[in-house]
C-alpha cells in the first residue's frame, strides 16, 4: 500500500493482479490472425526486388521481360511514387525506392505484384537493372573524416553530441580505460513483416492492415508518399509477432499500398527471414572509448568517452540513439565530471535503428566493464565499487538533469548482494547436459571454472529532446460495459491485459471491453521506449478518470450533495460522508458517457552543444547477476542462473512483468555469447536462423527476479516501463561472470571488450596460460 | 507410380479429414499447402528451414517442421495441426495461464511440442523438457514462464487432472 492514494484493488481483474491475455486462447488454439495470416478475395500477392550492391549508380531499370510474364499485374519503382519520395522517422533521407543510387545490400528498387509467390519470384528475377559499382564506405571511423567521400545529399554526419560538464581536467589517483565494440544485433522477432493493403473500391484511398509499433508514424509517413490526405489511408493493426524495435521504421507499408492502389487490388506482402534481415533496421554496431578517473577508495571524478556509431546508409533513429548513449555513458553513478564525445556516421552498411535499450545497451556493455577495471585497480569488489558510486534521487547527470524519477540503485545493489547462489560450482559429477557444451558433449567436467559476475544500468523513458510525446485513449460508458479505444500498437508486451486492468480499477466495473486497434483515433505513440504503460496507460487512466468524475458529478446532483464525497472502494461507489455504499454496476445503469484525453508526459528540452539539458522525461534502473560455468579450454559458455533486480514503480500486472524481465535477458544473454548479423562488404553472410543464433530454451538458465516497488511520484499509478531494462546490463552481467571464471583459472586474464563473446576470446587465454 | 514431384492434386489427411488440395506448384511444403491453400494459419511460418519450431506439427504422430515436409509425400499420412488438438486443452490452458504468451508467433508450435512430448514422456525432468522443446525459438519471453507451463500440466496430469 503506497502513500500515493493507490488502492489495493479488490475488483477482479484489476489493478496488481495478473488476469489473463485476452488474445491468449486464441494464440494458443492457432486462430489468432497475425498480419502474415490475412488475406482478402481477389488478393495479389508482392515482392521487392533489393540492390544487391552496397553501393552503385542505377543506369537502368528495364521490367518489360518481367512484365511479360503470366500473372505479372504491375512493377512499380521510384518513378511511380506519387508523393514525396524519401520517408523517415527523424530525418525523411530515406527513399521509398532507390531513383539514382543505391546505397546498401538490400535497399528496395522496384516491387512487383503477381498471382502468386511464385511468379512474383520469377518477375523479381527478370528485372533487368543496369548498375556502375562505386566504391563502398564501410567503416563508421573512416566515414566521420572530413575528408571522405559523402555517400548521401546529407553527409555522413547523421549527429555529433557531447557531453561536457564539469572540472574535466580532473585527474584520478586511480585510472582505467579500454576500447570496447558491440556487434550489430538483430530484433529477430518470430513474425515476419507482412501487410495486406485493401483499396478502396473508388481508388480514392486504402486500408492497410499492418504488423507495427506506431500507427499514425506509419500513417502519416505513407499517406506523404502516397500523396493521399491522411483521412483518405487507414491503418489497421494487424496481429504483430514481436517487434522489440524492428517495426519502428517502415518497410513494406507504403510499397503494398502502392501496389493496391496501382492494381485496385488486395494486395499482400510477406517478407521471407532472410530479406526481414534486409528489410528493418539493426541494433549500432558501437566503437566506444571510456577512461574512468576514481580516486584511490573508488569514488569515481571523471568519465571521459568516445561512440562511434555505424548508422548504416540512411538516419533512421540514429541520432536519438546516440543521444541516448552520450547522456547514460555514467550509468546509475554519481559522476560530476565528464567528458564525452559521441558521433553517430552514415556508411554503406545496413541502416541502424531502434532496438530495445536503444543506444543504452552500447553505452552500458563499456560502462560496466570499466566499473569492473574500476573495482579491480582499487582492489574492491564489484558489489562494493557500484555501491560507493550509487545514484540516488535528486542527484544530478553529467548532463546537469536532475533525476527526480525514484533511483532504488543502493536498493537494486543490496538485493543483489543477498541472494543466494546456485549451488553446482565445482561439481564433477554433473551429467554432460549441464555442462558448457551440453547436448554436444564436448565439455569435461574438470576444464569447467564457475565465474560472477554483476552489471547495473539506467535507462530514460519515454521519449526525449522536446518530443511532443503523447498518447490518446477514449473511455465510452454504456450499459454498464466499458469500452476502451486506443491505437496503442499491442506487439505482444502485454498493454491489451493492463488497460482493462486500469478501467476496471479507476472505474470499479468488471466488464471492459476493447476497439480494435487502428487510426481511427489519436495517436499512442509509439510502442518503444518502455513507453506504453506510462503513456497509454497514463491516457487510459485519464479517460476513465473522467468518465469516472462525470459518474461522481450525476449521483451527486441526484443526491444533492458535492461530487467530491465520493469515491470507489473495490466494486463499490461509496460516499465518504455518509458512508453509504452502492455497487457502480447498479449506479451506472442507463448512464452514457464518452470521454477521450490526450496524455502528455511533462516537457523536455534539446540537449545544447555541451550536453547539458533536461533531455529526459524519467528513469528506471536495474541490476543483474550473473552465474556462468565457462569451459576455460575451449570456450564455451554455460549460464547457470541470472538473478536481477528491478526497479518497477509498480508491478501493474505482476505476470507480465515477469515476462518482459525474463524475456529481455534472453535477448541481453544473446547479445552476450551469440548475436551478431555478420557482414563482408555488406552483405550479411548469416541471415538465417539457422546461422544468426537466439537463444532457445536450452541456452536460457533459471531467472530469479525481485522487484522493487516504489511507486513513482511522476508515473500513472506509480508504474514504470519495464521492457528495455532487462535487456541493458544483463550483457555485461555475463560477460563479467565469464571474465571472473578466466581469472579464477589464469589469475588474471585479458579484459573482455567485445559482443557478442567468441569462445575463442575465452581459449585463447589457454595458450597465455600455458606460455606463463 | 506417380512421381509425387509433378502432382498438382492430392487429397491429404488433416485433423481426421481428408482435404482435397488443387493446383498446388510442384514442390509445395505442408507447411505452404495448410496455410495458402487449406486456410488451416495456425501453423506459423518463421523461417522456413526447420530451425524454429512455429510451423510444428503431427505426421502420423511424429512432432515434424511442417515447412521441412513436402505436402504431396503426406498423401499417406494423417497430419495434426493446431487446430485439431480440439481447443483448450490443459497444455494450451496453462500455456495462457502461467503468462507463457506474450506476441503468440511460436505458441502453436510450442504447443505442438509439448503436447507431443507428454504423449512420449509422462514425467520429463526440466531438462529434459528443455531438449524437447529446444527446436522451438521464442523471442518474447525467455522460456521461463514456458517451462512453468509445461511443468503445470505435469503436476496436473499427475494428480488426475487430465
Amino acid at each position: 500500500m503506497s502513500d500515493l492514494g493507490i488502492r489495493e484493488s479488490s475488483v477482479e481483474g484489476g489493478l496488481g493482479q495478473s488476469p489473463l491475455r485476452p488474445d491468449g486462447i486464441a494464440k494458443s488454439e492457432g486462430a489468432y490472425e497475425f498480419s502474415s495470416d490475412l488475406s482478402a478475395d481477389n488478393m495479389l500477392i508482392g515482392k521487392t526486388l533489393r540492390s544487391p550492391h552496397q553501393h552503385a549508380r542505377i543506369v537502368s531499370i528495364n521490367t518489360a521481360p518481367a512484365l511479360a510474364i503470366s500473372g505479372v499485374h504491375r512493377i512499380i519503382t521510384a518513378d511511380d511514387v506519387p508523393g514525396k519520395p524519401t520517408y523517415g522517422l527523424i530525418s525523411s533521407d530515406q527513399p521509398v525506392f532507390a531513383a539514382d543510387v543505391v546505397r546498401y545490400i538490400g535497399e528496395p528498387i522496384a516491387a512487383v505484384v503477381a498471382d502468386d509467390e511464385e511468379i512474383c519470384a520469377r518477375a523479381i528475377d527478370a528485372i533487368e537493372v543496369t548498375y556502375e559499382v562505386l566504391s563502398a564506405l564501410a567503416d563508421a571511423r573512416l566515414a566521420k573524416d572530413p575528408s571522405a567521400p559523402s555517400i548521401h545529399p546529407d553527409g555522413n554526419v547523421i549527429r555529433e553530441q557531447n557531453v561536457i560538464t564539469g572540472d574535466i581536467g580532473v585527474v584520478g589517483d586511480v585510472i582505467v580505460e579500454d576500447h570496447y565494440s558491440i556487434g550489430m544485433q538483430d530484433q529477430a522477432f518470430l513474425g515476419l513483416e507482412s501487410a495486406l493493403a485493401i483499396p478502396d473500391e473508388d481508388g480514392a484511398g486504402v486500408e492497410c492492415h499492418v504488423a507495427t509499433q506506431w500507427l499514425h508514424e506509419d500513417l502519416g509517413q505513407v499517406a506523404a508518399c502516397l500523396d493521399l490526405p491522411e483521412s483518405a489511408v487507414r491503418l489497421v493493426l494487424g496481429g504483430v509477432g514481436g517487434a522489440f524495435g524492428g517495426r519502428e521504421d517502415l518497410s513494406l507499408q507504403v510499397h503494398v499500398c502502392l501496389l493496391a492502389l496501382a492494381t485496385g487490388r488486395p494486395v499482400k506482402m510477406h517478407y521471407s527471414r532472410s530479406e526481414s534481415f534486409l528489410g528493418h533496421v539493426h541494433r549500432h554496431p558501437a566503437e566506444i572509448w571510456m577512461r574512468h578517473h576514481a580516486t584511490s577508495d573508488g569514488m569515481l571524478l571523471k568519465i571521459e568517452a568516445e561512440f562511434v556509431f555505424d548508422g548504416g546508409a540512411y538516419a533512421s533513429t540514429s541520432s536519438a540513439v546516440l543521444v541516448n548513449a552520450v547522456t547514460h555513458a555514467q550509468g546509475p553513478y554519481r559522476c560530476e565530471n565528464a567528458a564525452v564525445k559521441g558521433i553517430a556516421v552514415r556508411t554503406n552498411n545496413l541502416p541502424c535503428g531502434a532496438m530495445r535499450g536503444f543506444g543504452v545497451v552500447q553505452a552500458c556493455f563499456a560502462h560496466e566493464r570499466q566499473m569492473d577495471l574500476l573495482a579491480q585497480a582499487c582492489g574492491l569488489d564489484p558489489l562494493e565499487i557500484r555501491r560507493r558510486n550509487a545514484m540516488s534521487t535528486g542527484d544530478r547527470l553529467i548532463t546537469g538533469q536532475v533525476v527526480e524519477s525514484v533511483a532504488p540503485v543502493s536498493e537494486i545493489i543490496e538485493g543483489l548482494s543477498r541472494m543466494p547462489f546456485p549451488e553446482g560450482a565445482g561439481d564433477t559429477e554433473k551429467h554432460p547436459y549441464e555442462l558448457p557444451g551440453g547436448a554436444g558433449n564436448t565439455t569435461r567436467p574438470d576444464d569447467v571454472v564457475r565465474g560472477i559476475g554483476y552489471g547495473l544500468s539506467i535507462k530514460n523513458l519515454m521519449y526525449s529532446e522536446a518530443f511532443d510525446d503523447y498518447s490518446t485513449a477514449r473511455c465510452q460508458l454504456r450499459n454498464g460495459i466499458v469500452t476502451l479505444k486506443f491505437a496503442t500498437a499491442e506487439v505482444g508486451q502485454g498493454f491489451i491485459t493492463i488497460a482493462p486492468q486500469i478501467a476496471r480499477s479507476t472505474l470499479g466495473l468488471e466488464e471492459v471491453e476493447l476497439e480494435v486497434i487502428d487510426t481511427n483515433v489519436g495517436s499512442a505513440g509509439s510502442t518503444s521506449a518502455s513507453r506504453q504503460t506510462w503513456m497509454s496507460g497514463g491516457a487510459v487512466e485519464a479517460a476513465c478518470l473522467r468518465v469516472r468524475e462525470l459518474v461522481y458529478q450525476h449521483v451527486a446532483t441526484a443526491e444533492g450533495t458535492d461530487p467530491l464525497v465520493y469515491t470507489i472502494d473495490g466494486t463499490e461507489l461509496v460516499n465518504t460522508s455518509t458512508g453509504g455504499r452502492r455497487p457502480m454496476n447498479e449506479v451506472v445503469v442507463g448512464l452514457e458517457f464518452d470521454e477521450e484525453v490526450e496524455y502528455r508526459h511533462r516537457p523536455t528540452v534539446p540537449l545544447d552543444e555541451n550536453g547539458q539539458g533536461d533531455c529526459h522525461t524519467a528513469f528506471a534502473f536495474v541490476g543483474h547477476r550473473a552465474v556462468v560455468d565457462v569451459d576455460i579450454e575451449l570456450g564455451l559458455v554455460r549460464v547457470v542462473e541470472i538473478s536481477t533486480v528491478q526497479d518497477v514503480g509498480r508491478a501493474l500486472n505482476p505476470l507480465s512483468v515477469t515476462g518482459q524481465i525474463e524475456g529481455g535477458i534472453a535477448q541481453g544473454l544473446g547479445l552476450a555469447l551469440m548475436e551478431e548479423i555478420i557482414q563482408r562488404d555488406g552483405r550479411i553472410m548469416n541471415p538465417s536462423f539457422t546461422d544468426y543464433l537466439i537463444p532457445t530454451i536450452a541456452d536460457m538458465p533459471p531467472v530469479i527476479a525481485e522487484l522493487i516497488e516504489i511507486p513513482d511520484p511522476q508515473a500513472p499509478m506509480g508504474a514504470k516501463g519495464v521492457g528495455e531494462p532487462p535487456t541493458i546490463s544483463s550483457t555485461p552481467a555475463v560477460i563479467a561472470a565469464i571474465q571472473d571464471a578466466m581469472n579464477t583459472a589464469y589469475g588474471s586474464a585479458p579484459h573482455l571488450r567485445r559482443v557478442p563473446l567468441q569462445p575463442s576470446d575465452v581459449a585463447k587465454t589457454v595458450n597465455v596460460g600455458l606460455g606463463d | 507410380m506417380t512421381n509425387i514431384y509433378d502432382e498438382r492434386h492430392f487429397e491429404l489427411t488433416v485433423n481426421g479429414e481428408r482435404r482435397q488440395v488443387v493446383d498446388v506448384y510442384p514442390g509445395e511444403s505442408l507447411l505452404t499447402v495448410l496455410r495458402d491453400r487449406l486456410g488451416l494459419t495456425g501453423a506459423k511460418g518463421a523461417c522456413e528451414e526447420g530451425e524454429c519450431g512455429s510451423c510444428s506439427v503431427l505426421l502420423d504422430g511424429n512432432l515434424v517442421c511442417s515447412c521441412l515436409v513436402l505436402a504431396a509425400s503426406a498423401t499417406q499420412s494423417s497430419v495434426v495441426t493446431v487446430e485439431g488438438l480440439g481447443g483448450a486443452t490443459d497444455m494450451q490452458t496453462a500455456f495462457v495461464e502461467c503468462g507463457a504468451i506474450q506476441c503468440g508467433f511460436c505458441t502453436p508450435g510450442l504447443i505442438m511440442a509439448a503436447t507431443n512430448l507428454l504423449e512420449r514422456s509422462s514425467e520429463p525432468q526440466t531438462d529434459e523438457i528443455r531438449e524437447a522443446l529446444a527446436g522451438n525459438l521464442c523471442r518474447c519471453t525467455g522460456y521461463g514462464r514456458i517451462v512453468e507451463a509445461v511443468q503445470t500440466v505435469i503436476a496436473q496430469r499427475g494428480q488426475g487432472a487430465a
